[in-house]
């Protein structure tokens, strides 16, 4: 039986001593995806990683690999290859050698390694590097070299800890989308580990939260930026606003909640119940700051604040406002051009803030 | 220095000077001291290498060039044996005490167990056991098991000794041994017996090869513990050289003794070599 997943965690636990580095996960990764485990660090990541390659066991729970149980396989009977954080590169080799390594263990044949070297390094664009050694080399040609080596025994699955943490800005967004190309191009299922929100968002089909050895959430970039299913993940992800408050209604898709005598209402998040304490979550972007007087006062979400400080930023001005005690981040898109220097509000000056109720999230407490 | 100091110092002149009078005293001292040490260490042996080409049989004045003692100690029967003993016992000695001290090595790297702390100390107890002690303890041992002195008790002898310090040089590079390395190897399909091959031993070669020299040239070498443990008949170069020592120092074993020098020069350069080659991967 072919399974419908590349790998399928579950409800996987690994203790080290009392700690559990992964507490209960369980997640389905689907073939050729390109999916990242996301989270700050000492969340598990890694763990995750090394449970699949094989060199750890969970403490309890199950690994698929296309539905088949992982159980006490050994790492190296596994169709599955590893870039690892630190390359791991063999310094006492050249990297045609490095390369070479996977498929010599695999007993294939003189011809076709060298064959198949020297169209992995061509993929890696490091064609004319063979015969270095990796010390002879920047980050940036050790990450490719690692990824040659790894892509070259064709896996089923790759796993990649963090390939771009060594690297500057830069070179980071060019491996990105490098990395990105490669993946489509090959049809590999990539894990890709990162604590890197925006690196995550930008190269991935879905993403998996992680805090404290738990997986959050599991969804598309836009699933996961959008409909945060949790205070972590909204706060984790992008910039969000947090207003406490508690849950006065719930009609539908949409909760009420009463925050300093104001009555906000914004989409139902998972487990939320009347008359509990709850967070309304709205993002800096996603509101509007208008004149008082243009401003209907009795619409949805829609009321007075004080402009506390106004920054410039080009693309947008960033505010900070004062709503009933609590201060918020407001970013306003500069969609006009101008030249003069008071055609925004100031600081100590009064505005109406609103923002659809679709807009904003209510979350438990 | 002096001048950095008096240049950039805004300092009056006089305690310019005075700072440039000490660092140079300073300086002058530690010459002194650097080359009586350097000729302490070196002109002994350099007298040694002169006076075996000296003609005159003994004493310590020159009477003019010759190789005769050189012709002499190749025709030596006896000494000849000796080095050659010595040679056999060295090289089969060190090859056991590679194996033995680098699986030690790994083993006490790799594993946790009880008391590990304590047997740790133990391998590193021989490298401290005044030779004498060690000597007289293996021939009592070698009684008590009622093992004749020979070629085995002396090898035995050897590889008990030596085995301590290719334990601690090897020990030494795993110290700061990366293993993701090997899970690496692991990862692309290579079982436990290959990732050792091909990815952890020649990455502790350099440990290893130092380990085996130091073992070589301290086998070599060996006088006190050979002479406890050797049969009749099994004399080493050391253990030979000593009772002609007992009659008069002799151009002969001035001449045995150059040739054990160069032989020793020769491992150095051979194991400087061998670290600048693994130093540049
Ligand atoms: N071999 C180990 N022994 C004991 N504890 C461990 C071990 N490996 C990991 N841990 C612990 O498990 C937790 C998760 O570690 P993990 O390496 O998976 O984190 P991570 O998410 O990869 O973090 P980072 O982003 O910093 O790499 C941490 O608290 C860590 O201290
Ligand atoms: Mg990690």
């Amino acid at each position: 039986m072919k399974s419908d997943f590349a790998i399928e965690l579950v409800d996987v636990v690994k203790r080290f001593g009392t700690v559990a580095a992964v507490d209960h996960v369980s997640m389905q990764i689907r073939p050729r995806e390109f999916f990242a485990l996301l989270g700050p660090s000492g969340c598990g990541k890694t763990t995750c990683l090394r449970m699949i390659a094989g060199f750890e066991q969970p403490s309890s729970g199950q690994l698929l690999l296309q539905g088949k149980p992982l159980g006490d396989i050994p790492a190296f009977k596994r169709n599955v290859n590893t870039v690892f954080q630190s390359y791991a590169l063999f310094p006492h080799m050249t990297v045609a050698q490095n390369v070479a390594f996977g498929l010599e263990m695999k007993g294939v044949g003189r011809d076709e390694i060298r064959r198949r070297v020297a169209d992995a390094l061509d993929l890696v664009r490091l064609p004319q590097m063979a015969d270095r050694y990796p010390k002879q080399m920047s980050g940036g040609q050790q990450q490719r070299v690692a990824l040659a080596r790894a892509l070259v025994n064709k896996p089923e699955v790759l796993l990649l800890d963090e390939p771009l943490g060594a690297l500057d800005y830069k070179l980071r967004k060019e491996m990105q989308i490098e990395l990105k190309q490669m993946q489509q191009q090959l049809g590999i299922t990539f894990i890709f580990v990162t604590h890197d929100q925006e690196e995550a968002l930008t190269m991935s089909d879905r993403i998996c939260v992680m805090s404290t050895g738990h997986a959050l959430q599991v969804g598309t970039p836009l699933e996961i930026y959008e409909r945060p299913n949790c205070k972590f993940v909204a706060d984790f992800i992008g910039e969000t606003n947090f207003l406490p408050g508690v849950v006065t209604e719930i009609s539908g898709e949409y909760a009420t909640v009463n925050v300093a005598d104001m009555s906000l209402v914004g989409r139902l998040g998972e487990g939320v119940t009347l008359g509990a304490s709850a967070w309304l979550s709205v993002r800096p972007e996603k509101m509007q700051l208008v004149d008082e007087a243009r401003a209907n006062p009795s619409a949805l979400n829609t009321n007075s604040v004080t402009i506390d400080s106004v920054a410039y930023v080009g693309s947008d001005t960033r505010v900070v406002v004062h709503l009933g005690g609590q201060r918020l981040d407001v970013w306003d898109e500069n969609n006009i051009s101008t030249l003069d220097p008071n055609f925004y509000f100031r600081a100590g000056e009064r505005a109406s803030l609103s923002f659809p109720a679709d807009n904003a999230l209510v979350l438990v407490k | 220095m002096a001048q950095l100091v008096s240049a950039s110092s805004s300092a009056p002149a006089n305690v310019a000077g005075e700072s440039r009078a000490r660092v140079s005293a300073g300086r002058l001292v530690l010459t002194t001291i650097t080359a009586a040490t350097f000729a302490f260490l070196y002109v002994p042996i350099f007298v040694l290498i002169i006076f075996s080409f000296n003609q005159a049989k003994s004493g310590a004045t020159w009477t003019g060039f010759t190789t005769e003692w050189y012709a002499k100690m190749f025709a030596n029967e006896d000494l000849i044996e000796a080095a050659l003993n010595s040679l056999l016992v060295g090289t089969i000695s060190t090859l056991v005490a590679v194996v033995l001290g680098t699986l030690l090595a790994l083993a006490m790297e790799r594993y946790s167990f009880k008391g590990k702390a304590f047997w740790d100390g133990l391998l590193y107890m021989p490298v401290i056991i005044p030779e004498i002690v060690a000597g007289v303890s293996l021939l009592l041992f070698f009684a008590f098991i009622g093992l004749e002195r020979g070629f085995p008790t002396l090898l035995a002898a050897h590889v008990a000794f030596t085995t301590p310090f290719v334990y601690l040089t090897v020990r030494a590079r795993l110290a700061d041994f990366d293993r993701s390395v090997e899970e690496a190897a692991m990862d692309l399909g290579a079982d436990e017996w290959h990732t050792f091959w091909r990815i952890t031993l020649p990455l502790l070669m350099p440990g290893v090869v130092s380990g085996a020299l130091l073992a070589f040239t301290l086998s070599m070498d060996d006088f006190i513990i050979s002479n406890f443990v050797k049969g009749v008949g099994w004399n080493t170069l050391p253990v030979y050289v000593w009772p002609q020592l007992k009659r008069a120092v002799s151009p002969e074993i001035n001449a045995a003794s150059t040739m054990l020098l160069l032989f020793s020069i020769f491992i150095v350069v051979l194991s400087l070599v061998l670290q600048r080659r693994q130093s540049r991967i």
